[in-house]
C-alpha cells in the first residue's frame, strides 16, 4: 500500500496539464486504431502471434514497470542502500534468460495461449482449473491496487479527489483494451516506457547535481548510514546484521532463484507478452531484450531514492512526515520545473494504468479460454469468444474499480491477499520446471505440488514466523525464507505423488517436456534471424555477463 | 498434431493483425516529436526561478532536444525500413 505525505502538492500548470491531455488523446487513438486489425479471438488476446520481439520485448519490460515498482523500488533505494540492486541484476536478469532461452520453446511452441493453458496440456484439469482461478483473482486484485494507489498519488500531487482519478483511469483503460485488445495493451506500454524513461533521467541527472554529484552522494551517505549503504553485499553474511535482513543465501536462493523465477517464468501478465511475439525466435528474444533495459532501470529508480535520503535525512523514521515511498514525488516537487513536470506526471500515470492494464488483459484471456471455454460454454464459434472477451474485459474494468474503492476502506486486508497471492507463484515454478524437465511426473502431481507448496509456503511466513517460533529479522528476509520453503515442499510433494500415481501417456507429451518437440515446432526460420545481434544465446549470456559485470563497482 | 495446435494454428491463419495493426514506430516517432517541441520551447522560455529550481541547468531545453531526437530517430526508422506489411517483418534493431 502506498501513502503520501501531504504537503507533496506539485506546482503544475496549463503546460503540464496540455502534456498531460495529449497523452490520453493519444491512448486512446491507439486503441480506436487498433480496433481494425482485431478479427479472431487470437488478435484480441494474443495479437495473433504476429508482433515483432522489440515491440514485445519493451512491453515485457514496461509490464512490470509499473508506477508501484518505480515508487516502490525508490522507496527500497531510500531505506536500504545500493541493496536494492538485487531486485535487477540477481532477483530478475538470470530468470528472464532463463525463460527466454529454456522456457519459451515449450511455450511457444506448444502453442498454449496461456500460462494455465500449459498445465492442462502437461498436467491435467485439476492442476488447470486451480491455477486460472487463483490467476484470475489474483489479476483483479492487482489491477485494483494499482489504480488505488494510482488515486493516492494522484490526489497528494495534483489534488484531484480519490473516486476522480479511480474512476478516470480505470475508463480509459477500459476504452482501449476493449476496442483494441493486446496490441493496443502493448503498444500502450512501450509508449509509455520512453514517457517514463523520458521522465525519470532527468530527474536522476538533477538529484545527483542537488547533492554534489556522485561523490556528494555516497559521501554523505556512509556518513549517515555507514559504508555498508552502499555496497550490494557488505554485511549479509549469515549472521551479520544488516537493514534488509536477509543474507546472501537467502538472497540467492530466495530472491534470486525462487521468488524472481516464480514471477518471471510463469506471471502470465508477463508470458503473455512473449507469446503475442511473431515467430519462436521473436518470442525467445521478448525476455531478452527485456533483460537490458532492465539492468540499467535500477540507476534511474535508486539513485532518486539515495538523493532523497540525503535532503531528508529523517526520510521514512518518526521524525519526519516524508514516508519512503515520497522519494520521487518529492524530487520531482523540488526539481522539475514546468514541461519536465508535466512528463513526469505523465509517465507516473501512464505507468500505473500499464500496470492495471497488464494484469486487465491477462485476466481477460485467462477467464474466457480457460475458464469459461473450457467449463462452462465449450465449443462455441470464434465469434462469440470474441465477444465474450470484449464484456469480461469490462467486468474486469468494473471488478478492479470495486476492489480500488475497497481497497481505500480496507487497506490492511488488501496488503494481507496481496502477500497471500504472492506465495502461489513459487510452486507454480516448481511445479513448471519439474513438469517441464521430468518426463515421468505424474498428471496428479501438479495440483498436489501446488497446493502443497503454497501452504507451506504461507504456513512459514504466517504462523512460524509471524509468531516467532523462528526469528528473521524483517519481513523481506521471512519473505525470502518462505519461498524457499514453499519451494522445496512442492518439489518434495510432487515426487512423492508422482510414485504413487500415473504418468501422461507419452504421446501426449511432445513438446511439452525437455527432449521432446512439438509437431508444429518445423516452421522455418524467418528471414535475417540468423543475423548474430538476433541469436538467444548470444543476448542471454550476454545480459547475464552484464549484470555480473554491474556487480563489480558495489561489491568491494 | 493436438487438438490445441489445430486450433490455434487455423486462427492464426485468420488473424488480421500482421495484416492491419499499424506500426507503433509511427506513434512514438509522433508523439516524441510534438513532447520535444514543447519542452523544447519551454526550455527556450525558461525564466530565472525554473533555471534556479533545477539547478542552473536548463533541464527543459536538454529533454525537449532529446525527445525530439528520439521521436525523429523513430520517424527515420520507420522512413527507411518501412517494412511490407504494418507490421514489418526483418527489420527489428533493438530500440535503444
Amino acid at each position: 500500500m502506498y501513502y503520501l505525505a501531504d504537503g507533496l502538492r506539485l506546482p503544475t500548470n496549463g503546460l503540464d496539464y496540455a502534456i498531460l491531455a495529449i497523452y490520453f488523446a493519444v491512448v486512446l487513438g491507439i486503441g480506436l486504431a487498433a480496433r481494425r486489425s482485431v478479427k479472431t479471438s487470437l488478435d484480441f488476446f494474443l495479437s495473433g502471434r504476429s508482433l515483432p520481439a522489440w515491440v514485445t520485448g519493451l512491453a515485457f519490460v514496461a509490464a512490470n514497470l509499473g508506477a508501484t515498482e518505480i515508487l516502490g523500488m525508490a522507496a527500497t533505494g531510500a531505506q536500504y542502500g545500493v541493496a536494492v540492486v538485487h531486485w535487477y541484476w540477481i532477483g530478475a536478469i538470470p530468470a528472464m534468460v532463463f525463460l527466454g532461452l529454456v522456457m519459451m520453446p515449450f511455450y511457444y511452441g506448444s502453442k498454449v495461449r496461456s500460462v494455465p493453458e500449459f498445465l492442462l496440456q502437461r498436467f491435467d484439469k485439476s492442476a488447470h482449473l486451480l491455477s486460472s482461478v487463483l490467476f484470475a483473482f489474483a489479476s483483479i486484485l492487482i489491477a485494483g491496487v494499482n489504480l488505488y494507489a494510482l488515486s493516492i498519488v494522484v490526489e497528494a500531487l495534483l489534488g484531484w479527489p480519490q473516486w476522480v482519478s479511480i474512476v478516470v483511469a480505470g475508463f480509459f483503460v477500459l476504452a482501449y483494451i476493449t476496442i483494441g485488445g493486446l496490441s493496443s495493451a502493448i503498444y500502450n506500454e512501450v509508449l509509455q516506457f520512453f514517457v517514463i524513461l523520458a521522465a525519470l533521467i532527468p530527474l536522476t541527472l538533477l538529484g545527483l547535481k542537488r547533492v554534489g554529484g556522485w561523490d556528494g552522494l555516497t559521501g554523505s551517505l556512509s556518513k549517515q548510514h555507514g559504508d555498508n549503504f552502499l555496497t550490494a553485499w557488505g554485511g549479509t553474511g549469515i549472521g551479520d546484521a544488516n537493514p534488509l535482513g536477509a543474507n546472501w543465501l537467502t538472497i540467492v536462493l530466495g530472491l534470486g532463484f525462487v521468488l524472481s523465477f516464480g514471477y518471471w517464468t510463469t506471471n502470465f501478465a508477463e508470458v503473455q507478452r512473449a507469446l503475442s511475439a511473431k515467430n519462436l525466435s521473436a518470442a525467445q528474444r521478448t525476455p531478452l531484450i527485456a533483460a537490458f533495459p532492465k539492468i540499467f532501470i535500477v540507476f534511474i529508480v535508486m539513485i532518486p531514492g539515495l538523493v532523497a535520503a540525503v535532503l531528508v535525512p529523517k526520510i521514512g523514521t518518526a521524525g519526519s512526515d516524508l514516508t519512503y515511498n515520497d522519494a520521487i514525488p518529492l524530487l520531482m516537487q523540488e526539481l522539475l520545473p514546468n514541461g519536465v513536470l508535466g512528463i513526469a506526471v505523465t509517465g507516473l500515470l501512464a505507468a500505473f494504468m500499464a500496470g492495471m492494464a497488464a494484469n486487465v488483459s491477462a485476466f481477460n484471456t485467462v477467464f474466457t479460454s480457460d475458464i469459461w471455454s473450457k467449463y462452462v460454454v465449450k465449443d462455441r464459434e470464434d465469434t462469440y469468444y470474441l465477444g465474450f472477451g470484449r464484456i469480461v474485459t469490462a467486468i474486469g474494468v468494473l471488478a478492479s474499480i470495486g476492489t480500488a474503492f475497497l481497497a481505500a476502506s480496507f487497506s490492511n486486508i488488501m496488503g494481507y491477499l496481496q502477500t497471500l497471492f504472492s506465495f502461489f507463484n513459487v510452486p507454480m515454478f516448481v511445479v513448471f520446471i519439474i513438469g517441464m524437465f521430468w518426463k515421468r511426473a505424474s498428471m496428479k502431481s501438479g495440483v498436489w505440488g501446488l497446493l502443497a507448496g503454497t501452504t507451506a509456503a504461507m504456513v512459514n511466513y504466517f504462523v512460524i514466523y509471524k509468531q516467532g517460533v523462528i526469528d528473521i529479522p524483517s519481513d523481506q528476509g521471512a519473505n525470502f525464507v518462505s519461498a524457499i520453503v514453499g519451494f522445496v515442499a512442492g518439489a518434495v510433494v510432487m515426487v512423492v505423488v508422482t510414485l504413487f500415481t500415473a504418468p501422461k501417456p507419452e504421446a501426449e507429451l511432445a513438446g511439452l517436456v525437455y527432449g521432446t518437440t512439438s509437431p508444429g515446432m518445423a516452421e522455418p526460420p524467418a528471414e535475417g534471424d540468423s543475423a548474430w545481434y538476433r541469436r538467444p544465446a548470444l543476448l542471454g549470456w550476454g545480459a547475464i555477463v552484464l549484470a555480473a559485470a554491474c556487480y563489480i563497482p558495489y561489491s568491494f | 498434431m493436438s487438438e490445441l495446435q489445430r486450433e490455434v494454428s487455423e486462427l492464426e491463419a485468420k488473424s488480421a493483425t500482421a495484416a492491419r495493426l499499424f506500426d507503433i514506430r509511427r506513434i512514438i516517432g509522433g508523439l516524441f516529436v510534438v513532447y520535444g517541441v514543447i519542452v523544447t520551447f519551454a526550455g527556450i522560455t525558461a525564466s530565472e526561478a525554473d533555471l534556479r529550481k533545477a539547478q542552473d541547468i536548463n533541464i527543459n531545453l536538454w529533454t525537449g532536444l532529446a525527445m525530439l531526437a528520439l521521436g525523429l530517430f523513430f520517424l527515420g526508422w520507420l522512413w527507411l525500413r518501412p517494412g511490407h506489411a504494418p507490421v514489418s517483418a526483418g527489420n527489428e534493431e533493438q530500440a535503444p
